[in-house]
């Protein structure tokens, strides 16, 4: 895999200032890869902050901490800088009938990044295929068609040419399927994945849904108040979550590979109100339970420290399971 | 007493496009303490349905056959002893119930609202004490009666809605969407919640989702439908876990289980879009996306039949006993 295509984003962070100058930690602290040929899940509740770090990686919120990059070069605040970025790396949004314009036919909505990025040869050619790739074939029929005379998939795949115009390496779609009905989202999946089968781009998909990530992803990554608690390859974090947090996600699933269902109490914390030490201890069912007596000073006072990329693919922040695995902390 | 009973209910819509049928014949029974779960696409007229036992369609709806509710026609019973069964004999749960909240007053006084019109001897001291119990009861801390629901989150307004579908004590509560828009945590929250009155107060629960997953983990009985009638019909988890109809069988693939090697990069789904109803197709109305549709199929509309045990199923493919999945 070649370093000089991946979106990276270390240590980001951001903050919004709030009434009564109190701030709000939206993304405080994520390590987090996106490489050409793999899609990888970011998933949490609402409020976790996946949408805000999902708008940082496009340069569309300023981070206030840490850096995004693509391809090893740091993104700019110039328009310029932006805009070349852009070429590589697409936001595909949810809602299809929000995103485009009904007065645009479906020519004119796919062209408009072309436009944007002054790309005037073959303008024709280039949406065609575009629209062919995103498998609304043949292309030509759908030229003229305005959004109100499609179907909701069909929405969403002239959303997702209007992305794929530009030829990105890297596509970031928020919720791709969430508005869809049950037959469609299938559709769509499907087509992410073969994008990234035949033509090897890569994707960050963000969702609230445990099973898409299962549908199609490589990676996933599980956010709780502005911070990554795990990750890893979606075989292991799915099927043998480690954090309490995402083996109380994963129990709650229809059919769930972990067998009693931990229904979390309350809800996600303010993000200007983040607890101290582990963020997820007062919700944290191993410490109701008492589980945790021997590492419980620890997740009082101790931050876990943000996942960075490591020689393990699996990581995991948590006081008890890091205790777990080295058993010789454990009985200090 | 059976619960809640749909005879031969058709609905058919009037507007600029002609007639148009919606719901076009269910038979369907619920009985107290017991929740019926109803999956499909949207158009496939579950919420028509829904509407249709409170009688809240729109004028230009015409709704034919018998709703009973413990025995008693809602379609034919006058306007007051109608007003006296929504709410007290029988709630609803909307999808995005939460937006419908009225913006500029506290949350406890919209909860007591349905208990001061429908009991006139109740003080508005009582009623709102009562309302402050129900918000406790759905997991709210009683002091948010006097909050306003831009105070709340989506779960919380969500659990607001259910606190005024139970503040009048009904039989049945239909939920049409109720957790969809919800996080997975909350969902689980509200799920909880709802399954623990169907069990401590044995109401009779109608859940209306196009998850199909989510209703085989809650309830009783399923009922698929498409295209206005219902394709499937049996115990909950048997629809999803071995479907006897190729659309239900579509629909449970549309949601993988975790875990389950063959759904893993395996987005299941269901080429093409469901009929116009306006504009059915000949023969069986799901033809024209069926993957195992024979010759009959285009000739006649297969009735809904038992297949086996307390199974039914409206594919002349199942009927034989034939596999109604590729592969």
């Amino acid at each position: 895999m070649s370093s000089d295509k991946v979106l990276t984003a270390r240590g980001l962070r951001v903050e919004f200032g709030l009434p009564g100058g109190r701030v709000a930690r939206a993304v405080d602290g994520v390590d987090l890869d996106v490489a050409p040929g793999e899609i990888v899940a970011l998933a949490g509740e609402s409020g976790c902050g996946k949408t805000t770090l999902a708008r940082t990686l496009l340069g569309l919120e300023r981070a206030t901490g840490g850096e995004v990059a693509f391809g090893n070069v740091p993104l700019g605040r110039s328009t310029k800088a932006l805009k070349a970025y852009r070429r590589q790396v697409q936001l595909v949004l949810q809602d299809p009938s929000g995103a485009l314009n009904p007065r645009h036919t479906v020519y004119d909505a796919v062209a408009e990044g072309l436009r944007i990025h002054g790309i005037t040869d073959d303008e024709p050619g280039r949406v065609a295929e575009a629209l062919s790739r995103a498998g609304l074939r043949p292309p030509e029929r759908f030229f003229l068609a305005y959004p109100h005379e499609l179907s909701g998939g069909q929405r969403q795949r002239v959303v997702i040419a209007g992305a794929l115009v530009l030829e990105p390496s890297i596509l970031v779609a928020d919720e791709p399927v969430a508005s869809l009905d049950a037959s469609v989202r299938g559709e769509i999946l499907s087509l992410l994945l073969r994008l990234k089968e035949d033509a090897g781009l890569g994707a960050l998909v963000i969702t609230h849904d445990l099973g898409l990530a299962w549908s199609i992803a490589d990676r996933i990554a599980i956010m709780y108040l502005g911070r990554i608690v795990e990750q890893g390859p979606v075989e292991q974090v799915l099927t043998e979550p480690r954090h309490p947090y995402t083996r109380a996600l994963v129990s709650v699933l229809p059919d769930s590979p972990v067998a009693e269902p931990v229904v979390l109490a309350g809800e996600l914390p303010d993000a200007s109100r983040i607890p101290g030490g582990c963020r997820f201890r007062p919700r944290c069912q191993e410490v109701a339970a008492g589980n945790a007596l021997k590492v419980l000073d620890q997740c009082e006072g101790v931050d876990p420290a943000v996942l960075g990329p490591d020689a393990e693919p699996h990581l995991v922040a948590c006081h008890l399971d890091r205790a777990l695995r080295d058993p010789a902390r454990m009985s200090g | 007493m059976t619960l809640l009973e749909f005879r031969d209910v058709h609905v058919t819509y009037t507007g600029s496009r002609g007639r148009v049928p919606a719901v076009r014949g269910v038979d369907l029974a619920l009985e107290a303490g017991q929740v019926l779960g109803v999956a499909g696409e949207s158009g496939c007229g579950k919420s028509t349905l829904a509407m249709a036992v409170l009688r809240l369609l729109p004028k230009s709806a015409e709704v034919s056959g018998e709703i009973l509710l413990d025995g008693e026609d809602l379609l034919t019973m006058g306007w007051g002893r109608l007003r006296a069964v929504r709410w007290t004999g029988a709630s609803i749960v909307f999808q995005g119930a939460m937006h419908s909240l009225n913006a500029v007053q506290r949350i406890g006084r919209q909860v007591a609202e349905p208990m001061l019109v429908h009991d006139k001897d109740l003080s508005a001291a009582k009623a709102a004490k009562r309302a402050e119990a129900l918000l406790e009861r759905v997991g709210l801390p009683p002091s948010r009666a006097r909050s306003f629901p831009h105070e709340l989150s989506g779960g919380q307004r969500q659990r607001v809605m259910i606190a005024m579908a139970l503040a009048c004590d009904p039989d049945l509560i239909i939920a049409d969407e109720a957790t969809t828009a919800l996080d997975v945590m909350v969902q689980a929250q509200v799920l909880q919640l709802i399954s623990g009155l169907v069990k401590e107060r044995g109401v009779g629960l109608v859940m209306i989702s196009h998850d199909l997953s989510v209703l085989s983990a809650t309830c009783d009985t399923a009922a698929v439908m498409y295209a206005g009638k219902v394709v499937e019909q049996g115990p909950a988890h048997e629809v999803f876990a071995r479907a006897r109809h190729p659309y239900s069988a579509a629909l449970g693939a549309a949601f993988p289980v975790i875990g389950d090697p063959a759904s893993r990069r395996n987005p299941g789904g269901l080429a093409g879009d469901p009929p116009d109803p306006g504009r059915l197709p000949e023969g069986c109305s799901f033809r024209p996306r069926c993957a195992v549709a024979v010759e009959r199929c285009g000739e006649a509309s297969p009735e809904l039949l038992e297949v086996e045990g307390a199974r039914l199923s409206a594919c002349f493919v199942a009927q034989e006993g034939e596999p109604v999945v590729l592969g």
